[in-house]
């Protein structure tokens, strides 16, 4: 039990650290920021002081515009990661348990996978114009390689023990994918998740600022036209926050659906 | 009933072939406790996946039941060796125990009940909802007995199941097993290379000599039926089966080992 309670404290004490540093660190970057335009480091009209971006942000958070912008952007992120979720957790799995068509297959996302997203935007612009499909496409293009390779690899990485143990009791091909492969993959998949969302994100905004859809990264685009260059770092910061904010929310997901895991048991000791 | 006519095996593949079994006939009748001993690599595992239908025989035929095997056979559980990675570490013990008949579509309460018989039977009655890697190792090989007790199988085939317990944990799994033997009446099939454990748990003992694998000795023990760590060990009749295996797997040890300085 004291052994435990030490650990715990460690851990904790662990993690209060690298927060407190976190922070820090960030302040520091805020500061360097502030000082450079200030001292003539670099031009002020085009990179201006934080406190500068933070009054521009403040100002942003009062328009209905930007609420618009943001939920637009929230929602094309979130409807391209859903769809390459499924699509690579479907695909995967099925290309993780049938070595056939994974052999059949493996060439072409070969060819496919390092093809950048960004170099399908003169093909969407074509096909749909500048709306929220043509960015879609791309966000779902660039995430869904992520999600599929960790699946497969996740779906491979089945315990050939636990796979005889499944067969030789008699469980069924879904019963298998349900209760062995499914769980077997899940840290690759949430990881995958993690990958794909923040690469999602970049799309989103790239799209968006490239092809014209609505959202955060149009937002940019315009302020940028306008010269308000405060409000295109402000519009920036937001973007950042957005990733950090999604990577946070990947890691409760981890922690909650993964306590099982080698990974994540040492916290969940106390319990014993 | 197990029935095992001409088996032969050849793995091939990586460049290397190997004959992991001869040929090899025997047959178990229903309810009898037999064990299976032989030299490391004579090919135990490979018997064992071949009957359980998790691998394909090159040649001969392994019958369950009198049902030829091509898939894995209803009525037929396994205990493996490495308990560790045969048990889900994502699911409780209660749902591992449950799993193999969840899978079958048998309702909740039924297989409940089996799963908490089955756990008691082990003497786990109170790790329900613990996960396995909470569990000591040998209280996770009494959870895979326990899977297998709830599957109700008609024929239940163990490989080395307590290579990697401590000697203390050994003696009360052995008696565990045998008790399970007879209050549940399968047909077991154990795998062991630990000539003590044979003699002390089957009825009979079956001596598989080295590569290429072949039936070397087919074993009566005739030991009373109660049998107990203290008493039957220092039977002198268990120490004279004991000798004969022994010195019969010295035998079929030998043509591996010529040449060999000893
Ligand atoms: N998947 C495989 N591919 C190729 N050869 C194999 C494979 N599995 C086993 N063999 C070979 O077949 C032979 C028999 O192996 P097996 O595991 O059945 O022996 P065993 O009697 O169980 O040995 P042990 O007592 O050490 O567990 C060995 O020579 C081994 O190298
Ligand atoms: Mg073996």
């Amino acid at each position: 039990m004291v052994a435990v309670a030490a650990r715990t404290s460690r851990v904790t004490g662990r993690r209060f650290r690298s927060v407190t540093l976190g922070v820090l660190g960030l302040f520091g970057f805020a500061v360097a920021l502030e000082v450079a335009p200030r001292i003539g480091v670099v031009p002020i009209d085009f990179a201006p002081p934080t406190s500068q971006i933070l009054v521009a942000l403040g100002e942003q958070f009062g328009e209905s515009s930007f609420w618009t912008a943001l939920l637009q952007t929230l929602r094309t992120w979130a409807i391209g990661l859903a769809i390459a979720m499924v699509a690579g957790i479907v695909i995967g799995v099925l290309l993780g348990s049938l070595p056939i068509v994974r052999a059949a297959t493996a060439t072409t996302i070969e060819f496919l996978r390092p093809i950048p997203s960004v170099a399908l935007i003169p093909l969407v612009i074509v096909l749909y114009g500048p709306t929220v499909k043509s960015t879609l496409v791309l966000v779902v293009y660039a995430a869904f390689w992520q999600m599929l390779i960790q699946v497969v690899h996740g779906v491979a990485d089945v315990d050939p023990v636990a796979r005889d143990t499944a067969l030789a009791f008699r469980l069924s091909p879904w019963a298998r994918v349900r209760y062995v492969v499914w769980p077997t993959a899940l840290p690759y998949v949430i990881t995958g998740f993690r990958l794909a969302a923040s690469v999602a994100l970049i799309l989103t905004i790239t799209g968006e600022l490239v092809i014209g859809s609505p959202g955060i990264g149009k937002e940019i685009d315009n302020a940028q036209q306008s010269n308000a260059v405060r409000t295109v770092y402000a519009l920036i910061v937001v973007t950042g926050i957005l990733g950090v904010l999604a990577n946070l929310l990947t890691r409760l997901v981890e922690r909650k659906v993964l306590s099982w895991h080698p990974s994540t048991r040492a916290e969940e000791v106390t319990v014993a | 009933m197990l029935e095992v006519k001409n088996l032969h095996k050849v793995y091939d593949g990586h460049g290397r072939r190997v004959t992991a079994v001869g040929d090899l006939t025997f047959s178990v009748p229903e309810g009898q406790f037999a064990c299976v001993v032989g030299p490391s690599g004579c090919g135990k595992t490979t018997l064992l996946r071949v009957m359980a239908g998790l691998l394909p025989a090159t040649s001969g035929e392994v019958r369950v039941q009198d049902t030829p095997v091509t898939a894995p056979p209803p009525g037929l559980a396994v205990v493996f060796q490495e308990y560790g990675r045969s048990l889900f570490p994502w699911l409780r013990v209660r749902e591992n125990v449950e799993l193999p008949l969840k899978a079958q579509g048998m309702a909740r309460a039924e297989r409940r009940e089996l799963a908490t018989e089955a756990l008691a039977a082990v003497g786990l009655a109170d790790a329900h909802s613990a996960y396995p890697w909470q569990l000591s190792g040998g209280m996770q090989q009494r959870v895979a007995i326990a899977r297998a007790i709830a599957y109700q199988p008609r024929v239940l085939l163990m490989d080395e199941p307590f290579a990697a317990v401590d000697a203390q944990t050994r003696a009360d799994l052995e008696d565990l097993v045998r008790s399970v033997w007879k209050q549940f009446g399968v047909t077991l099939l154990f795998v062991t290379h630990d000539i003590d454990e044979a003699v002390y748990l089957g009825q009979r003992v079956i001596v598989l000599s080295a590569s290429p694998t072949t039936v070397a000795q087919d074993l009566t023990i005739d030991l009373p039926a109660e049998r107990d760590q203290l008493t039957t060990r220092a039977d002198p009749r268990f120490t004279e089966l004991r000798g004969q295996v022994y010195a019969r797997i010295q035998k079929v040890k030998a043509p591996a080992s010529e040449g060999a300085p000893a």
